[in-house]
């Protein structure tokens, strides 16, 4: 009972990574309908910016308070990786529109694989650490035996994915650019008459995901306090597996679909075999697109002649 | 995006460049001018590299401004001035189909006595080995891989996965067992085939992007497996003392009853690594001829038809069943045979020769070379298996950019680059052939390339 319980709370901040970065692949496919293979890797990009973002405040500026640290490098790693992904798809993507249609997904492989070896060249092939930050617990349970904790890190990788899901729910549902959004992903075409300024919002959608995506590296970083350059691969995959459990193009079910494979993965580790745990990761992804491709909530896809 | 607009020319240019300086600069001055180093506590510092930021984002910049001004108004001029109906460019492709093939086969079947005489034993085992035998796995992975992705059009991310199996059957069997290479040979093959066909039956229902991704997965679990499963395959130390091919009984050793011996020789590693690049040329060779000729057969005309477009496809009354898992399972034997070449060659293997970038880079063969394309796979590995090769020796580079310059690093970083690129200037790779295999009487000028591909 205890295992369990603390499995699940591990399991939940797990998820809420997998989550976050699922929404960009959820939210790509739903606009123009190609998966975003770079994702992974922009969320990797993501934990490089705010490590060195966290360097520079700490070791240069000399800032003590965590709380204040955490915030800047949240907000920059959120902005610059919103312009990287801003130019990936001006570059990589965008001329791409209406080529045959792998060329984009081959071209997202491309952009995965130069920006996984980018971070490799310019900022060295091994682990980098951070000092533990936030170190304390609540225990929860269990006095003598097997103590259930909830971590400081843990409450703020909760909070922080809550609070930042709230806003970005409010920006999809409640604004214009929502509207705008939710418009190009019926139909690009008739949006486009109406007055939607389509290629705008494709970019922004990306912008979106990427800020989603960095607020995931911060958190990843800050969580694990390690981060290498091929760190990108593996969560972006099982991101991609939540995206399409929950179903694809949904944002809800991205979320739910990331705290389930967060789950999983923590479950089966503890019961099973932590060596297979991306074995089950990965069997999930491929019995889910075999037997229920629409995912969770998704919508079944029509295919018209 | 006309010249004649109301900003003129120049002024969108700088606009733009300067629009992506910025950019540039926001994004290196984290990623490159400043960089995390581990000192000799473990901790971590920052160190400045100003200059080479300078340099970059002047680079980048220059980028811009060259395709503004001179790259996208040639490129508009060319649309303007012509429409061309597949013109020199498909005469071009067609020329060097004719006159490429011969001549190539003619020189690497010479290509390693030509090695010998030209740089003597000690030489030449590097060019043999480095250089031919390692582009040659490649163009045969690439030659493998081009029947699933550029014949049939199925994206496989895993392709990797039979290349292992085909390493891990030869090895394994050879040990246990102690057969030679030329029977397990077909036997790696054919068990590479059974997973292909494994593999490919539950995504059979799946297209495009989901196909991929599952392969992927599949490529994936196979590795974790071959790590994790250590009883078998020993795990992240891998296999080693794998038995080598030997001469129809007669082993490559020092020994009375080696090559050299029997041959009168004196002994010397040469022999052992010519027999190899010969075995590896005629796989080589065998693969592009099946290809060819499967390309003209039912299946491979049901392949390029399924690529072209899979609704049109099956309204036809095509089997699309069948013709994917032929796809899957022809694809999974070649690289099934290009494995069991891998581990009687090194001698060794393990998990970490097969991860996602050897997918990636035989994938990007493929795409560079031209989908579809034999001469074009074989080009582009030629190209970048050779080209990283060479990159390794050269020291002049080293001279230039200082002790601790290692080209090969930057060799899949060039890789992704040119992947984009690729994708953005000629979707079809540098030689790109979707002109129908099989055709009635005469070539109809409406070829392929001009018909958009449909969303099979």
């Amino acid at each position: 009972m205890e295992v369990f319980v603390q499995q699940l709370i591990n399991g939940i901040t797990l998820g809420s990574i997998y989550g976050l970065i699922a929404i960009g692949y959820t939210m790509v496919f739903g606009i123009i309908g190609m998966v975003n293979f770079a994702h992974g890797d922009v969320f990797m990009v993501s934990a490089f910016v705010a490590l060195i973002a966290f360097l520079v405040l700490t070791t240069w500026l000399g800032i003590a308070s965590v709380t204040l640290a955490l915030f800047i490098v949240l907000i920059v790693a959120m902005v610059l990786t919103g312009v990287l992904n801003w130019a990936i798809e001006r570059l990589a993507y965008r001329p791409l529109r209406g080529s045959f249609r792998l060329a984009p997904l081959i071209s997202a492989i491309g952009m995965s694989i130069f920006l996984m070896n980018f971070v490799q060249v310019a900022q060295g092939p091994r682990n980098k650490s951070i000092p533990p930050l936030l170190s304390g617990e609540f225990v929860l349970m269990g006095g003598s035996g097997y103590q259930v904790t909830l971590s400081y890190k843990q409450i703020m990788v909760w909070v922080v994915t809550a609070v930042l899901l709230a806003a970005f729910w409010w920006l999809v549902s409640r604004t214009a650019l929502g509207r705008a959004q939710r418009a190009c992903e019926q139909d690009q075409k008739m949006a486009s008459l109406l007055g939607v300024d389509v290629d705008r919002t494709v970019s922004i959608t990306f912008v979106m995901g990427a800020a989603l995506a960095a607020v995931a590296g911060t958190m990843y970083l800050m969580y694990y306090g390690v981060i290498s350059f091929a760190d990108g691969f593996t969560p972006g995959v099982k991101a991609f597996t939540a995206a399409v459990l929950g179903g694809i193009g949904s944002l809800p079910g991205a979320v739910i679909g990331g705290l389930l494979i967060g789950l999983v993965e923590t479950l089966w580790s503890a019961y099973f075999s932590i060596d297979y745990k991306d074995v089950a990761a990965f069997s999930i992804l491929a019995v889910v697109l075999i037997f229920l491709p629409q995912g969770l909530l998704g919508r079944p896809e029509v295919e018209k002649v | 995006m006309s010249p004649n607009g109301a900003t003129p020319l120049a002024l969108r240019a700088v606009k733009d460049a300067a629009i992506w300086g910025a950019v540039a600069l926001g994004l290196f001055v984290p990623l490159i001018a400043l960089q995390a180093v581990q000192d000799i506590r473990g901790e971590l510092r920052l160190e400045t590299r100003w200059p080479l930021l300078v340099v970059l984002v002047a680079l980048v910049v220059a980028g811009s401004l060259l395709n503004s001004l001179v790259i996208t108004p040639w490129q508009e001029r060319r649309a303007r001035a012509a429409p061309r109906p597949d013109g020199s460019a498909g005469r071009f492709a067609a020329g060097l189909g004719r006159w490429f093939p011969p001549f190539a086969i003619g020189f690497v079947t010479v290509f390693p006595f030509l090695a010998l005489w030209l740089v003597g034993f000690q030489g030449g085992l590097k060019w043999i080995d480095n250089f031919g035998i390692q582009i040659l796995i490649y163009v045969m992975l690439g030659f493998g891989l081009n029947i699933v992705v550029g014949l049939a059009g199925l994206l496989d991310l895993g392709y990797v996965a039979f290349y292992a199996v085909g390493a891990y059957s030869y090895a394994l069997l050879a040990k246990e067992f102690g057969l030679s290479f030329f029977t397990l040979l077909p036997l790696a093959g054919i068990l590479a085939a059974f997973w292909g066909i494994l593999l490919g039956f539950p995504v059979l229902r799946l297209r495009g992007d989901y196909l991929a991704i599952v392969t992927l997965a599949f490529g994936e679990i196979i590795r974790l497996v071959l790590i994790n499963w250590v009883p078998v395959t020993n795990g992240y130390a891998g296999i080693s003392g794998i038995p080598r091919p030997t001469f129809f009984g007669i082993p490559f050793n020092a020994s009375d009853s080696g090559f050299a011996a029997v041959f009168g020789l004196e002994f010397s590693p040469i022999y052992r690594s010519v027999f190899l690049y010969y075995i590896i040329l005629a796989l080589a060779l065998v693969t592009a001829f099946v290809t060819v000729r499967l390309r003209r057969l039912p299946i491979g005309r049901a392949w390029e038809a399924l690529r072209e477009d899979e609704i049109a496809c099956r309204s036809l009354g095509i089997d699309t069943t069948t013709t994917k898992l032929t796809a899957f399972a022809i694809g999974a034997m070649f690289g099934g045979f290009a494995g069991s070449f891998f581990a009687a060659r090194q001698g060794f293997i393990s998990p970490e020769s097969f991860t996602f970038m050897e997918s990636a880079t035989i994938l990007a063969i493929v795409v560079l070379g031209g989908m579809g394309s034999q001469i074009g796979v074989a080009i582009a590995a030629v190209a970048m298996i050779g080209g990283t090769e060479l990159l390794r020796e050269l020291d002049a580079l080293k001279a230039v950019f200082g002790r601790e310059f290692d080209p090969t690093q930057y060799r899949m970083l060039l890789f992704g680059f040119a992947m984009v690129l690729i994708m953005i200037w000629k979707p079809r790779g540098l030689i790109a052939t979707r002109d129908p295999s099989v055709f009635l009487k005469e070539r109809k000028a409406v070829s392929g390339s001009l018909v958009k591909e449909g969303h099979g």
